[in-house]
């Protein structure tokens, strides 16, 4: 059996336009290894949590996977129907989202949500599954959780409510975690605790995580693997030291050199000129053709194939091919 | 089924209704909270709207028999059901004609009154005690109020929750009916489907709800839209939940406030739409609408009739007043976003 939990194999996933379909999510093939933290990363707008919902089949409407195969936890999530695909959600695959502030329901206490949610899929007592909810509270850092059991979302701070969130998402101990984000709202102290948190639970419960976020320093704390997404395509993938200390695309080159950390002291930080072209005017070729600083000929006319440059690191960019056919 | 034994099995359901709420509000410490706080906070308002509700109740259960035979009219009345209320006031207990507040005497040519001094509000122009009319009324008002909310909320939640979720062809069919309704002057619908429908007080009810729920539904379609696209909801749907309990669970419980707050306006705005329909002529019998009706004819009378006009509309009034109050206080309470924190 392969170890991947999830395997994604050149999947589009589309949106009407106002001439014919557009893909947000352009042939991304991925997969995430059981018990590993896979990062994708990428300017806003390029697809990230798009390739992520299609990967939970809830792209919203009127968007829909066109092609391409997904396979998560060994099942066909393309061909599964409608309360099969119920029970592989929150069952063996969760997702958090980026918003703590509205991702808990207002008007109910949070214990009954967590409840609710393993009572979806276990036959078991309301008693035994707050005693379960307590020990999930417990688990995740909430303070007092007797005491959390019954008070709503808004007396909770976003901290808290992320807590919140990530207990109901491990409740039934799934075999993929996917976080959108999971720290961009919070307090930069919050933040690194709730990072703290997800690596904790990876490493007590084995669960793999599909880590989504614009934030380098996020993936040096967390990721086994980076993958960089630009304009729904995947454009490099390597192990965490490849991808951040060796990287061979100019985005990723470029991303990383904009990071205020990396800069020296009174140094102009570096920017990739212009912004991520909108789904309906990306270009032909490579898509980074119209920002990268690097660009030949070749770029703009053909889209650039998977390079290996190392067993475990692959980029898709015509520069770099041709440096290692050299 | 006569008609006075169905109003009894209702008033009867009422009751075991409410007992059986109270006690499923009293498990839960939310709801007995919220119960104890609306009573802090509105005392006055809650007791005028219990005894409104309290004679409206009274006035609804009503049996044959009983009385004495000896006075005067009571033949008739010994053969028709009577209810508490009527039975407070015996038949006689009547005048000719107009007499003012606690007067002796008729009001234009001064005669002695059969009953002197025991009219509190006086007698209208067939003798009928004030005071009594005044008191029917509540029941009236509070069927009209009652049993229309009954309608247009489901229904309106119905319509609006199921276009704003589902969207697409569905959304296009409810919005449809909509337009449709709203182009049409609501109150050339409401007298053309009274007129179809007939005059009874239940008639006219369902005729003020179809014609009623277009507004509510309209605001129910928005806020599930964007309920619908809310993180909690995206994330019941990626923990697994299905769509109807996400619908009964999620969605309807944000609605809450707003059934709140449009039962109260609606309530109110009814009372007084059927006070318009009264005066058109085809409003329910034994209204303070009518009352108010009839009382436009006395105003224009020297000297002015004016305890007819008061009595409905200061019963009018207290309670339209009491039920905005409360429904004020009940939102801000069971809107969770409003609660204040426990100390």
């Amino acid at each position: 059996m392969s170890g991947a939990v999830l395997r994604m194999g050149d999947v589009v996933t589309s949106f009407p336009g106002p001439e014919g379909r557009i893909p947000v999510v352009d042939g991304v093939s991925l997969a995430v290894e059981a018990g590993e933290v896979l990062a994708l990363v990428g300017e806003s707008g390029c697809g990230k949590s798009m390739t992520a919902l299609s990967a939970m089949r809830l792209v919203p409407k009127p968007g829909r996977v066109d092609t391409g195969t997904i396979e998560l936890a060994g099942r066909d999530v393309l061909g599964l129907s409608v309360s099969e695909m119920r029970r592989v959600r929150g069952g063996d695959a969760a997702m958090i989202f980026q918003e703590p502030m509205t991702s808990l329901n207002p008007v109910q206490m949070v214990g009954s949500q967590v409840v609710e949610a393993i009572r979806l899929h276990e036959r078991i007592s309301a008693a035994e599954a707050r005693r379960r909810t307590i020990e999930l509270f417990d688990r995740v850092r909430v303070p007092d959780p007797e005491e959390r059991f019954e008070t709503f979302p808004h007396q909770l701070s976003g901290g808290l409510k992320q807590r919140v969130m990530i207990a109901m998402a491990v409740a039934m101990r799934p075999r993929l975690l996917i976080a959108d984000e999971p720290s961009t709202a919070l307090d930069v102290t919050i933040q690194a605790q709730i990072l703290e948190l997800l690596r904790e639970l990876q490493r007590e419960l084995g669960t793999a995580i599909l880590l989504i976020t614009h934030d380098l320093g996020v993936v040096n704390e967390l990721a086994d693997r980076v993958a960089v997404m630009y304009a729904g395509r995947l454009v490099e993938e390597g192990e965490r030291s490849q991808v951040l200390g060796s990287p061979r695309h100019p985005y990723t080159q470029g991303l990383l050199q904009s990071m205020p950390s990396r800069a020296r002291h009174r140094e102009r930080l570096h920017e990739i000129r212009g912004v991520v072209p909108r789904p309906h005017d990306w270009p032909e070729g490579c898509r980074f053709s119209t920002r990268c600083e690097r660009v030949i000929e070749r770029c703009r006319t053909q889209v650039p194939g998977i390079t290996e440059v190392s067993p475990t690191q692959r980029v898709c960019c015509h520069v770099v091919a041709d440096e290692v056919a050299r | 089924m006569e008609s006075h034994v169905l109003s009894n099995i209702v008033v009867a359901s009422l009751l075991a209704g409410g007992v059986l709420a109270l006690l499923a509000a009293r498990r839960s410490d939310l709801w007995r909270a919220a119960g104890g706080e609306l009573l802090r906070r509105r005392p006055i308002a809650l007791a005028v709207i219990a005894a409104f509700v309290l004679i409206a109740l009274l006035d609804s259960v009503s049996w044959i028999g009983g009385g004495d035979p000896s006075a005067e009219g009571s033949v008739l009345a010994l053969h028709q059901p009577r209810t508490v209320i009527d039975r407070l006031f015996p038949a006689d207990f009547k005048e000719r004609s107009y007499s003012a507040p606690l007067a002796d005497f008729e009001f234009y040519d001064g005669a002695p009154l059969a009953n002197p001094g025991a009219h509190l509000l006086g007698t209208d122009i067939l003798g009928r005690d004030v005071l009594y009319l005044a008191l029917k009324g509540a029941r009236v008002a509070l069927l009209i109020g009652g049993l229309t909310s009954l309608i247009v909320i489901p229904l309106a939640l119905l319509m609006g929750v199921t276009a704003g979720y589902f969207g697409g062809r569905v959304d296009d069919v409810v919005f449809f009916v909509m337009s449709t309704l709203a182009s049409i002057p609501t109150l050339l619908l409401l007298i053309a489907l009274i007129m179809a429908l007939g005059r009874g007080p239940v008639q006219v009810c369902v005729a003020m709800g179809v014609t009623g729920w277009v507004g509510f539904c309209r605001i129910v379609r928005g806020e599930t839209f964007k309920l619908r696209e809310l993180d909690y909801v995206q994330a019941a749907r990626a923990l697994g939940v299905s769509e109807a309990r996400i619908i009964f669970r999620h969605i309807l419980p944000n609605l809450m406030h707003l059934v709140v707050i449009t039962f109260v306006l609606l309530f109110s705005g009814l009372v007084l739409s059927e006070a318009i329909l009264s005066y058109l002529g085809i409003g329910i019998d034994g209204s303070w609408g009518q009352m108010i009706d009839q009382a436009r004819d006395e105003l224009a009378r020297d000297p002015i009739i004016w305890w007819n006009l008061c009595a409905a509309s200061a019963a009018l009034f207290c309670l339209i007043l009491a039920v905005n109050f409360v429904g004020d206080a009940v939102r801000d309470i069971l809107d969770p976003r409003t609660l204040r924190e426990k100390q």
